[in-house]
Formats: structure tokens, C-alpha cells, sequence
């Protein structure tokens, strides 16, 4: 039943495409065709939203002006629509005990991170400012409902969403103001990771780097999350353990084709990425790019087998029934992006059993997600960007950031600039306890202050069975991060290839059809037309006797 | 203007153009249209000769055939001795078979999902098995209610009749009952083998790896290639339209001959 609403749904999310073709072209093929946008329905979209909302008109306009004022005062409340993944924020509401005790304060969400912004958005700016909070699934339901002509001003996907529309030209660039660190205000300029804002600016697409339109919010690796009783550190070193038939059924893999991917790349250039040659090449980190990143033709075929034999070998590929399958204990091997994996540690912890992350050797994808502005909501409103901004700069507050990373569990790309909160947030969770027997040291320098650090002072003392659970999940080692690499976008060619890849892959091949099934197919068809003939004669040879009877 | 009883229909009419007609309009440009918005087969074509997504249909069939089956063969014994019995207790007894319908589904899959793997140990190992008594426990009470009630229906007088002019037990439960209880028989095939072949949640609760009709056409949405998918959602749809006009026409037959025989 569920499965049949779903396509009704689809197939009604296509009407609505084709209705709004119609009506204005302009939204729907924007993104196909990249046209400029739009610009007039959104403004349509805020009269009629601040019409709504005449009665606070009054009390706006009042309030004290910040530093930095947007060019329109006229005090309406601005509308921001925000859309994230489900349960990606803060929601607030938390109890007393939950206070998070750090050096430098005390932590606490009482209201939701959302209206917080509100409010703070009003007393710094003065400005009221209305959030329109909505959520999405994946990537690729956002993509859809934008294709369709939904309308956001910010919104959250991962890196290879932001690649492509940042490749379709849909983005709004961040402002210079957004930059300023001597602005007390913008905490993710001031606040972001040394590595992680590297990345932005020398990840390019067309010429132009990530970070003049994207703005980080969590981050992490893809890895392996094992049970220890059953499972050597050894054998999951390595992406082929997906394939391994030692472990035939026990192993889960994501059911996307971008992870899947990565994971066979890495599985069958194998030998080439774990060579001592190829690590110590002085271009080691460009030439990893390449080769994981690599879709040519034969690799996309190598790739097709090697997914089919995991699909022989897996107990399942999962969207999010993995996390239960590992801590139930069904499975013993689960593919999984590093903050889902704190999370799935956790809450085995909770049942008194122990698991274990493992990044492979071979390579990691480093993925984030990170806020960006579309033109089609933004539409050259000042007011608008001037919130957009203020809204990503207040979730990079060191204060949120650890309201937020302790909500969803993820890594934040935060490190807190000179505010020390975040390095004391990842020592309240992970450091040792005195009487811990045994420890181990573990730097941080390379997220809390770049490369060239070897002060010690973000030197975590762990305890020694945390090198390969938590602590290694929320902040892998610098040596992890080194092998590490960023997976583009597919664009639309390879995007049909390895789709079609996929389909191969996880459909079932008629040529492979077991003679019973043709027999039963044939034998149904045979018997369902004999019987409908039959069955007519039948029925004309009763009607007779009985209608005389009458 | 005149209030008619015609004006009644208005909404339905309205709803039916809106939420049926337009989107059928809408799968149909899509299914003959490439990326661009020209016309095009390829769609077609294409379905019909890649041979993994003719697997599919393949396998939804076979899944679908084999639910069916065993859904009929559990279902049609206990309508027949329900329906036959003297049992007091009757509408408690068949409640308790319709009642897995109030429960929501994938709760009830999620349950069968933990007895299935205290049963066999590693579910993932019967993949096929598994697709079969999930369908058979989700669409199980849609075969037993309608070939209840018409068994129900029948005339005790024409089994009595078949037994005073010497026929046994058997022959007359297999040239009585059984032929008469067939439209019940065709209306529970219909309510079972159809949705069986799309819905691909219970495939995905149960650790299938495989696609059958419903996730491949959600795959190629994820692909942003609506035009395949619309084309898939299409073909099934021509099935769908073909088993259900072979069903309708004999069944409209069926209730007006059953009507003259009570």
C-alpha cells in the first residue's frame, strides 16, 4: 500500500511540475536550462506573506539598529524560508541534566535553535525576521521540489548538491561583509576550521571556489563501523570487506549510488591506493582525486561487477536500517558516514555493547553539508541576503555549534576561532578520566589550528580504546584526513551512465531466469485463458435451466 | 441557475480532473519526452530491451504470481469453513483475520521482520522467501474478506440439491461451490496480485536487494530521469489496465449471473 502512495505521490509531484510549467516556465525550467530566475514571483511571494502579517508591523522599526544595516529599514518582518535535512538543528526543550558544563559557561537549549535566531536577529538588528523551517529527506528530493518550483532562500545540502547548483548557476555569492572578521557577528568566518576553509577556497567548480557561495555546517568521513567480537581491526581496513565472502550477509551497504561508488573505486583500485609508490608521490593528493573520482567507461562497467557481487555478499543496502541492524547485533559490518557512526556507538554503549569505527586504508570520501543561498528565493532583496547571512552566522556561534553537534551528533566544521568552547566541548566528551588506566594522545592541531601547530595545546589524552570509536569518528586523526578525498558531482552524462550502472546492478537480470519461473508464468497465462473461456460456456449452460424454472 | 442532482457531482468531477486526469496527462508527456521536451520512443525502447529492467517486471511478476498463489490457497480454506460453519462465534473469528489490516503496515512488517530472523536465522539468506511472506502477510485478509462473503452468499439449497442427487462431498464442493465461488475468487486475485507487484517497501523492510516494478521506478526519480520513470509508471499502468479489464468484464457477468441463481 505504502509503496503504491509513494509512486502516486511521485507521479502527482509530476503533475504539479507540469501545471507550473505551464503557468510560469521561467521556475520550472530554470534549473534545467539555467535561466535567470524568477525574480518577480518571489516578490509576490513576500507581499503577500507581510500583508499577512500587518498587526507586527507596528512594533518593528523600533528596535536598535546593529552594525550592519541592511539597505531597506522599512521594518516589515523579513521572511526567510529554510529548509535542512530532518533533524538537523536543535529543537531546544532540553532538561536540566542535560547542561553542558564547559570551562567557559554552561550550555543549554531551552528554546529552539530557530526562534533563537529570531530573537537574536531582532535585538542585534533590529529587524524582525519571520523563519519559514522546513525539512527534506535527501539531495535528491531537495533537487526535486526545487525543479518543481518550491522556493527556498537557504537551504542545507551536501557538498556534490552545492557542486551542481553551484555548476547551474542557482547560487547567490556570499557578500564581502560575510568575510569580515573584525565583525563581531560573523562567528563562521571567525569560527571555521582551518582545513575545512582551505577546502572551500582551493575546491573549485567552472573557476570559482566553494567558498564565495557555501558556508559549512557539519562534516565527516565514510567509514566502517564493525563489532569487534567478530571482526578484526585488519579486515576492515580495506573497502573490499563489502565483497568478502568470509562475511557473506553480515556487511551492510548505503543504498545511494554516490557512496556505493566510492566504495568500489576504492575496493578495486585497491592495491594502487595502498602502495607505498603512489602514497609518497609528491602530487599523492591530487592524483587520489582523480583516481577516485574516476569515471570512465571501463571503470563504470568494473564497478557494475563489483556491486553485483556485493549484492550477492550484503545483508542489505540500507537508508537508515543499518544503525539498527549494527546495534541489534544482525549484521557485523555496517558502510557508514562518520557522525551516524558516533551515534550508532552511542547507543550501542547504552546496551553495554562495544563497537568499533574504522576508516579504510585505501581512501574516505570527506563530505559536509553546508548552507547555501538560492537566487530564485533571494532574488536581489538585501533584507533577505542581510538574514540569510546573519542565520548561518548564528549556527556557527560557538554556543550553537555545540547546541547543535550535541543534538545530531554530527562534527560541526566549526573549530571556534579564539573561542575556546568547541576544543572544550570535544575534552568534556573525550577526554580521560584521571583514574583511566590506559591513554593515549591525540592531536587535534590539524581542525583546531591548521598544519603547522605542534604546540600541544590541542592535545586531547584519551582513553586508549577511543582511537577507534568516538573520538576517531567525531574528529578522525590527521593521517585520516590525508588519505582523504572529495567525491564531485556526477555531472549529467555520467550521472545517466552510472545510474544506469545501478539499475543493472540492483535489478534482476531476465537473462538469468530460472526455467520455473517461465513454466509458472506460462503455465498461469494458459490456465487463466482457458478458464475464462470455460468459463463463459459454464455460465450459458445454467443460465437456461434455471431461468425456465422462473 | 437551477440546483440539479447532476450539480452534485461537481466535485467529484473537479477532484477527478485535478488529482486523475491531469497527472496521467502529465506521466504521458513525460513518458514520450526526452530531457529537452521533444518526442521520443527511446523511453519505450528502451524499457523493452535493457534486459535487467525486463528482469524486473520479470521478477515483480513471479513475486506478485507467487503471492497469489499461496495467498489463495491459505485464503480459500479458511473462507470456506468459515463461511460453511455453524461457528457462534463467526464475525469474532473473521475479525480476528481482517484486524492485521487496522495495524499499520510497516509496524506490522518491522514485527515480522524480528520473527523472521528468530526463524531463520540470518534473514538476508532468503531473500525470494522473504519478498513472499512479507506480500503474503500484508495482502492476505484481501483474499480471504471477498471470497468469504461470496461463499457466504451462496444457497445452501444448492449444495443440499447436488448431495440429494448423489454427488459426494468432494464432487459437490468441486462443480457447486467451487465454480460458484469464483468471482470471489477473481476480486481477491485482483486485490492481491496487482498491488503485490509494486510495492517494494515490504522488499526494502525485509532486506531484498532487488528491484521490482515500484523501486525501479523510484530509482529513475532519484536519477532525476523522470522521463523513464514516467515511462515505467506508464507500462505498469497499461498492465495494470489489462488485468483489470479482463477481471471487470467477466466479473459484471458474474454478479448478474449470481444475482439470477439466489
Amino acid at each position: 500500500m505504502q509503496g503504491k502512495k509513494k509512486m502516486t505521490v511521485r507521479i502527482l509531484a509530476g503533475a504539479a511540475a507540469l501545471l507550473l510549467s505551464v503557468s510560469a516556465p521561467a521556475v520550472c525550467l530554470a534549473s534545467a536550462s539555467a535561466a535567470e530566475p524568477a525574480a518577480d514571483l518571489s516578490a509576490a511571494d513576500n507581499t503577500a506573506a507581510t500583508s499577512e502579517r500587518v498587526a507586527e508591523e507596528k512594533d518593528a522599526g523600533t528596535g536598535k539598529a546593529g552594525d550592519q544595516k541592511p539597505a531597506d529599514k522599512s521594518g516589515k518582518p523579513v521572511r526567510l524560508r529554510v529548509s535542512n535535512w530532518e533533524e538537523y538543528i536543535d529543537l531546544g526543550d532540553w532538561d536540566e541534566e542535560e547542561t553542558i558544563e564547559l570551562p567557559s559557561g554552561d550550555i543549554i537549549g531551552e528554546n529552539s535553535m530557530v526562534e533563537d535566531f529570531e530573537n537574536w536577529y531582532y535585538e542585534t538588528y533590529g529587524i524582525p525576521v519571520e523563519v519559514e523551517y522546513s525539512t527534506f529527506g535527501t539531495n535528491e528530493d531537495l533537487y526535486n521540489m526545487l525543479t518543481l518550483g518550491d522556493v527556498y532562500d537557504v537551504v542545507c545540502p551536501s557538498e556534490y548538491l552545492i557542486m551542481k547548483l553551484m555548476a547551474e548557476k542557482e547560487l547567490v555569492p556570499l557578500s564581502d561583509g560575510f568575510f569580515d572578521t573584525s565583525d563581531e557577528y560573523n562567528y563562521y568566518s571567525k569560527g571555521v576550521a582551518p582545513f575545512i576553509k582551505e577546502m572551500f577556497e582551493t575546491s573549485k567548480i567552472d573557476g570559482e571556489p566553494w567558498q564565495k557561495y557555501a558556508a559549512g555546517y557539519m562534516w565527516g568521513v565514510t567509514g566502517l563501523v564493525y563489532n569487534p567480537e567478530t571482526v578484526e581491526e585488519e579486515q576492515v581496513s580495506t573497502w573490499k570487506v563489502l565483497a568478502d565472502p568470509a562475511f557473506k550477509r553480515q556487511v551492510t551497504i548505503k543504498d545511494n549510488v554516490r557512496d556505493s561508488y566510492f566504495a568500489a573505486v576504492g575496493a578495486i583500485k585497491s592495491d594502487l591506493l595502498i602502495s607505498e609508490e603512489f602514497r609518497s608521490a609528491p602530487d599523492y593528493k591530487k592524483r587520489l582525486e582523480e583516481e577516485m573520482n574516476d569515471t570512465s567507461p571501463e571503470m563504470i562497467a568494473q564497478v557494475q561487477d563489483w556491486l553485483k557481487e556485493v549484492k550477492d555478499n550484503v545483508y542489505s543496502f540500507e537508508t537508515d536500517a543499518g544503525k539498527a541492524d549494527m546495534i541489534t547485533g544482525k549484521v557485523a559490518v555496517n558502510y557508514q558516514w562518520s557522525g551516524d557512526a558516533v551515534y550508532t556507538l552511542d547507543q550501542a554503549d547504552e546496551d553495554d555493547f562495544t563497537l568499533c569505527f574504522s576508516v579504510p586504508r585505501e581512501s574516505t570520501d570527506i563530505y559536509f553539508d553546508g548552507w547555501i543561498m538560492l537566487k530564485r528565493g533571494i532574488s536581489q532583496d538585501p533584507r533577505k541576503q542581510h538574514a540569510a547571512e546573519a542565520f548561518i552566522n548564528f549556527v556557527s556561534r560557538p554556543d550553537n555549534v555545540i547546541r547543535n553537534m550535541y543534538y545530531i551528533g554530527y562534527t560541526s566544521v566549526i573549530s571556534g576561532g579564539d573561542d575556546p568552547r568547541i576544543l572544550e566541548y570535544a575534552q568534556y566528551n573525550y577526554e580521560a578520566e584521571d583514574d583511566e588506566e590506559e591513554t593515549v594522545d591525540y592531536d587535534l592541531a590539524y581542525f583546531f589550528a591548521g598544519e603547522e601547530d605542534d604546540s600541544g595545546e590541542y592535545m586531547i589524552t584519551a582513553p586508549a580504546e577511543q582511537m577507534n570509536r568516538q573520538l576517531y569518528a567525531a574528529y578522525p586523526p590527521a593521517d585520516v584526513i590525508g588519505r582523504s578525498s572529495i567525491m564531485t558531482y556526477f555531472n549529467d552524462k555520467q550521472n545517466a551512465e552510472i545510474n544506469r550502472m545501478w539499475v543493472n546492478v540492483r535489478c534482476f537480470d531476465i537473462r538469468n531466469a530460472p526455467a520455473w519461473g517461465w513454466v509458472l508464468l506460462c503455465g498461469v497465462l494458459i490456465v487463466s485463458v482457458c478458464f475464462l473461456v470455460k468459463e463463459k460456456k459454464i455460465q450459458g449452460g445454467l443460465r437456461n435451466p434455471f431461468k425456465r424454472k422462473k | 441557475m437551477q440546483f440539479s442532482r447532476k450539480h452534485l457531482g461537481i466535485p467529484y468531477a473537479a477532484f477527478l480532473i485535478i488529482f486523475v486526469v491531469a497527472p496521467l496527462l502529465v506521466l504521458f508527456y513525460y513518458a514520450f519526452t526526452d530531457g529537452q521536451g521533444l518526442f521520443t520512443a527511446q523511453n519505450f525502447l528502451h524499457f523493452f530491451t535493457n534486459p535487467n529492467t525486463l528482469g524486473t517486471l520479470y521478477y515483480s511478476l513471479i513475486v506478485a504470481l507467487v503471492t497469489t498463489v499461496v495467498c489463495l490457497l491459505l485464503a480459500y480454506p479458511v473462507a470456506y469453513f468459515l463461511a460453511t460453519s455453524n461457528l457462534r462465534m463467526k464475525s469474532v473469528v473473521l475479525m480476528l483475520f481482517i484486524m492485521p489490516m487496522w495495524i499499520n503496515f510497516s509496524l506490522r512488517i518491522t514485527a515480522l521482520k524480528e520473527i523472521l530472523s528468530v526463524l531463520e536465522g540470518n534473514l538476508a539468506m532468503h531473500p525470494f522467501l522473504n519478498a513472499v511472506i512479507g506480500m503474503t502477510y500484508d495482502f492476505l485478509p484481501f483474499m480471504i474478506l471477498p471470497i468469504y462473503t461470496t461463499i457466504m452468499r451462496l444457497d445452501g439449497a444448492l449444495r443440499e440439491a447436488s448431495m440429494d442427487l448423489g454427488a459426494d462431498h468432494v464432487q459437490t464442493f468441486l462443480r457447486v461451490t467451487l465454480p460458484l465461488s469464483v468471482p470471489g475468487i477473481i476480486s481477491g486475485v485482483s486485490m492481491v496480485f496487482l498491488p503485490a507487484m509494486t510495492n517494494y517497501v515490504v522488499l526494502d523492510m525485509l532486506y531484498n536487494s532487488t528491484y521490482i516494478m515500484g523501486s525501479l521506478i523510484g530509482s529513475y526519480f532519484s536519477a532525476y530521469n523522470w522521463n523513464g520513470g514516467s515511462m515505467i509508471s506508464l507500462i505498469l499502468l497499461a498492465l495494470i489496465c489489462i488485468f483489470t479489464l479482463l477481471n471487470s468484464g467477466d466479473e459484471e457477468e458474474k454478479a448478474r449471473e449470481g444475482g439470477a441463481l439466489l
